[in-house]
């Protein structure tokens, strides 16, 4: 009987051991995907208990949790939600969220890796969960004064630290209000998100990272010169013939300056003066000398069709494939299927200030714990070397005399060096144009690029210029930056 | 007594030696016992920490009442233990602290999930679970103080066998019986709720299987012939084994109770092979029941059910069909969500769970203290049943062998059901997790089983305490 309990005991033993082995299968081999199983509601009830972490611009609370009585246990608040609703986005327990709510939802939410010995320690101290508090890299003086000079306007302003990369100002109009999207009334989000998503002026759209693509228009270029310069065949001094207009090759289609005019009086002209005068014939000719294969080269180290994250994904800036000398000369003034976001051109501004050093641009300064530990801090990058020093010099004299002295002096400050280059782009027959500006500023030193980008002519018709809207929009965010 | 005044070392033992050879004799039961009331008090705290866990978890305040409660239990498990000192001496150390403790852990989970529910008084389930401990303890000790030699159970083997049938049968009666969420194997008790007779049933078995094979394997074992070097019984002994298959299958089919059936089957088919040594049985045993389940599972949908829940239970369309696998899904998600520390007594969300305190006990309890909690509530099983096979193997009679790993079996398979259903190793079925889970009937048929392991057990002349060779 003995030798048949043995065997008894062994088929004990296995239907342990099996239960041994499915526990720790689920337990900890299937645990984490089981966790983020859509139908596991625990991990979401978990999110409610947190004490979500705040969002600090500069010691500025942008966005926090207070504590409510009802299931949610804690109410998503944002302060000045308007200003800043392009960077925080918005977080709601039920639907969804965006901007950095989203894309630093582990250090908020207190379940990155970094903060596992965090949580362990919690659980032994009994404490309450605590997300981490993200401290971003916005200056709330200046992101204040980009949205007082947008003002009631459709567009987009970054400005960013041409040294570090880190993004002083980020601001979207018409923006909209995150506190509405935050209530813990999921019907109310609900109806609210559809009233904002089906906004002719789309409210929920950052027009400074990604928005409705605009051609960039003249400011583009400062990108072309800058293709011109990097190649080596050419200088500020290098002339272009200088016809009233320009019959593209292959094409019917014919170029004009602004001006319906010539580019000054002379036969020849100058790239330093095409660029002053922001004369498009010339610029047209120089983009058909070069190609669009060594332009495209130049605007994608600046960025161009590539992803930036901020850490929330921008907008893909487009410079198109595969052009004829026709359209490869109407991308010589920005325009054919040429697509920026002002993040774009605020970092082709801030990596010809840099001495041609494109520095990774990014919202996120610091992530500290709940005892003030640093688990995450930013480190500047370069993302790429876009141009030689000595060309970056030729082209910052450039957009210097382009401000002092030409096209672009709407953005003139008195005593102090800026380099920039507007832009007026047009969307089309009868649409309303894209207003830019783009620099940086002191010139020599620079402690700011910026690019700003009006949609819809700036509400002034078809007399509006880059120049006359967007270049004082520009002029009032580098103040706002140098006057501190 | 002359020298009262003035004692000697010397004479202070001489004139009673009798107590003395007395002593001699209880030593080894008396360090058992000691041995057992220390692990016993051990429990008692453990169980004590439990409930207090539960409360600063959940509450964030400790409420006495539970805690009280909770010691008028320890002072009748500790009641038992002193019953055991007098009337079963050399009985098994080491059960009734494994037991208390299930049972601790148990009612501490179910009051935690009471909490969260807002639950109290009598129509929260750890009141009705604490009522019920007291009654099984009671019982416990009512049956280690009666049944002073366990072979008189022998001499009653049919009337078990008979005892065992009605018990079962009792849940089809018009009037008494009652349906719980498809199955059939309740009866009313009027005011005092309801009670499962087939968890006393699997007891009158485990007596009856023990009693009938110890008189009839000789013709179970020795007849037959041999096929492929095994040898297989006579058609005409097949008897027994197809009566109990038979029984089973009317289980599946009217009751709609897999999980008994297997339990019922599953202990026969073992008691059988350990009194027989036939591996025959065993492998007619599994053609039995496998083709019995795999016709089930294409006729009955109830049993369909349960195997498409068990084998896709992610899909979409079984997790949302009604009777589908929403519920074994959440106790898996629950699982996950403890990982390998667990979230802390009192601070999960075991109750998201559909019947977290009883078929999903082990799933709550694995959300909240962790797979290194289900680790140790799995060993404290292991230790149990093994100790259990211990008395199998250490017994005086046959009677008492199979009766005793009868018992120790019907834990084993019970626990492997539940738990291996929960966690997905086989189809989920709706038995009780043995002392954990939510229900009177279970606790007091699994206290009776302490009671008679610890009965079985004091018999065993070599004792416990040392090893008896296989």
């Amino acid at each position: 009987m003995n030798r048949e309990l043995k065997r008894v005991s062994i088929v004990v033993l296995a239907m342990f051991a099996a239960l041994f082995l499915s526990t720790t299968v689920i337990q900890v081999a299937q645990a984490d995907a089981l966790r983020l199983d859509p139908r596991n509601t625990r991990a979401l009830y978990d999110s409610y208990d947190t004490e979500r972490g705040p969002i600090l611009a500069g010691g500025t609370v942008i966005a926090q949790s207070v504590p409510t009585g009802d299931q949610y246990a804690f109410q998503r608040q944002y302060p000045q939600g308007e200003l800043y609703a392009p960077v925080t986005g918005y977080f709601s327990p039920t639907q969804g969220s965006a901007g950095i709510e989203q894309y630093m939802n582990d250090y908020l939410s207190g379940t990155s890796n970094t903060q596992f010995l965090d949580t362990i320690n919690r659980i032994v101290a009994g404490q309450a969960p605590k997300g981490a508090a993200v401290e971003v890299t916005i200056d709330p003086v200046v992101q204040q004064a980009a949205f007082d000079a947008l003002g009631d306007r459709q567009g987009g302003v970054v400005a960013i630290e041409p040294a570090t990369g880190r993004i002083l100002a980020m601001v979207s109009t018409p923006t909209y209000d995150p506190n509405v999207l935050a209530s813990h009334d999921s019907k109310a989000v609900i109806d609210a998100y559809k009233t904002l998503e089906s906004d002719d002026l789309k409210p929920l759209s950052n027009r400074a990272t990604s928005g409705d693509m605009n051609p960039p228009g003249s400011s583009f270029k400062i990108i072309v010169a800058a293709a011109a310069l990097a190649s080596g065949d050419y200088t500020p001094e290098s002339e272009f013939p200088n016809p009233v207009s320009l019959q593209l090759p292959g094409s019917s289609s014919e170029v004009f300056n602004w001006t319906r005019a010539a580019c000054g009086p002379g036969e020849t002209v100058t790239l330093r003066e095409a660029i002053r005068q922001s004369c498009n014939v010339p610029m047209a000719e120089l983009a058909i000398q070069l190609g669009d294969d060594a332009i495209r080269e130049q605007a994608e180290k600046f960025g161009f069709n590539s992803e930036i994250s901020v850490p929330f994904p921008a907008g893909k800036s487009i410079y198109p494939s595969k052009l004829d000398d026709a359209q490869t000369g109407l991308t010589g003034f920005g325009q054919y299927e040429v697509r920026a976001t002002p993040l774009q051109m605020a970092m082709t501004s801030a990596a010809i200030g840099n001495d041609g050093d494109l520095m990774a641009p990014t919202l996120i300064d610091r992530v500290t714990g709940r005892n003030l530990e640093v688990l995450s801090s930013f480190e500047p990058e370069v993302m790429t070397e876009t141009l030689n020093e000595e060309s970056c010099v030729a082209l910052t004299e450039m957009m210097i005399n382009s401000v002092s002295d030409g096209q672009s002096n709407g953005a003139r400050i008195e005593g102090v060096d800026v380099a920039g280059k507007t832009g007026t782009a047009q969307n089309g027959t009868g649409e309303p144009y894209s207003l830019w500006f783009t620099g940086f500023a002191p010139a020599d030193n620079p402690e700011v690029a910026v690019a700003v980008v009006v949609e819809n002519d700036g509400n002034l018709g078809h007399h509006s210029s880059g120049n006359i809207v967007a270049a004082p929009i520009a002029k009032k965010v580098i103040e706002a930056v140098l006057n501190k | 007594m002359t020298n009262t005044t003035t004692p000697s070392s010397t004479d202070s033992f001489a004139p009673d030696t009798g107590v003395l050879r007395t002593m001699r004799k209880l030593h080894l039961p008396q360090k058992l016992r000691n041995r057992e009331l220390a692990l016993l008090l051990f429990a008692c705290v453990i169980n004590s920490v439990a409930i207090v866990l539960v409360q600063l978890g959940a509450t964030g305040a400790v409420d006495l009442d539970l805690v009280y409660l909770g010691a008028g239990l320890s002072a009748l498990v500790i009641g038992l233990h002193v019953c055991l000192r007098y009337v079963a001496p050399k009985a098994d150390p080491l059960l009734l602290p494994t037991a208390t403790v299930l049972n601790g852990l148990g009612i501490a989970m179910i009051y935690r999930i009471d909490l969260a529910k807002g639950l109290v008084g009598w129509s929260a389930a750890s009141t009705r679970q604490i009522t019920w401990s007291a009654v099984a303890i009671i019982a416990a000790i009512v049956v280690i103080l009666v049944i002073r030699n366990y072979r008189v159970l022998f001499r009653y083997t049919y009337v078990f066998g008979a005892l065992a049938f009605v018990l079962l049968l009792l849940p089809l009666v018009p009037g008494i019986g009652r349906e719980v969420s498809g199955a059939r194997v309740w009866i009313s008790l009027g005011g005092l709720g309801s009670f499962q007779p087939g968890e006393i049933a699997k007891i009158a078995l485990a007596v009856f299987f023990a009693g009938y094979l110890v008189r009839t394997r000789d013709s179970l074992s020795m007849v037959g012939k041999k096929f492929l070097g095994i040898r297989f019984p006579r058609l005409r002994d097949l008897g027994p084994i197809l009566v109990v298959w038979a029984l089973s299958m009317l289980i599946i089919v009217f009751q709609h109770d897999m999980g008994t059936a297997l339990l019922y089957f599953g202990l026969f088919t073992v008691m059988l092979y350990i009194a027989t040594g036939r591996l025959s049985w065993i492998l007619i045993g599994f053609a039995l029941f496998g083709g019995g389940a795999f016709f089930a599972a294409q006729t009955l949908t109830y049993v369909q059910g349960r195997f498409q829940n068990w084998l896709d239970a992610f899909s979409p369309q079984v997790y949302d069909a009604s009777g589908g696998s929403y519920q074994l899904v959440q106790g898996i998600f629950g699982l996950a969500q403890g990982g390998l520390i667990g979230t802390g007594l009192g601070q999960g969300r075991p109750q998201l769970t559909p019947l977290s305190q009883s078929d999903y006990i082990i799933a709550s309890l694995g959300e909240e203290l962790g797979l290194a909690g289900l680790f140790a509530i799995l060993g404290l099983y292991l230790l149990f049943v093994s100790r259990g096979i211990r008395i199998g193997f250490a017994g005086q009679d046959d009677f008492g062998k199979l009766f005793a790993i009868g018992l120790a079996f019907t834990v084993a398979l019970q626990v492997f059901i539940m738990v291996g259903g929960v966690t997905r190793v086989i189809p989920l079925t709706g038995l009780t997790t043995p002392f954990l889970a939510a229900g009177g009937s279970s606790l007091v048929a699994n206290w009776i089983i302490v009671a008679l392991l610890l009965r079985v057990s004091d018999s065993i002349k070599t004792g416990p305490a040392s090893e008896v060779s296989a």
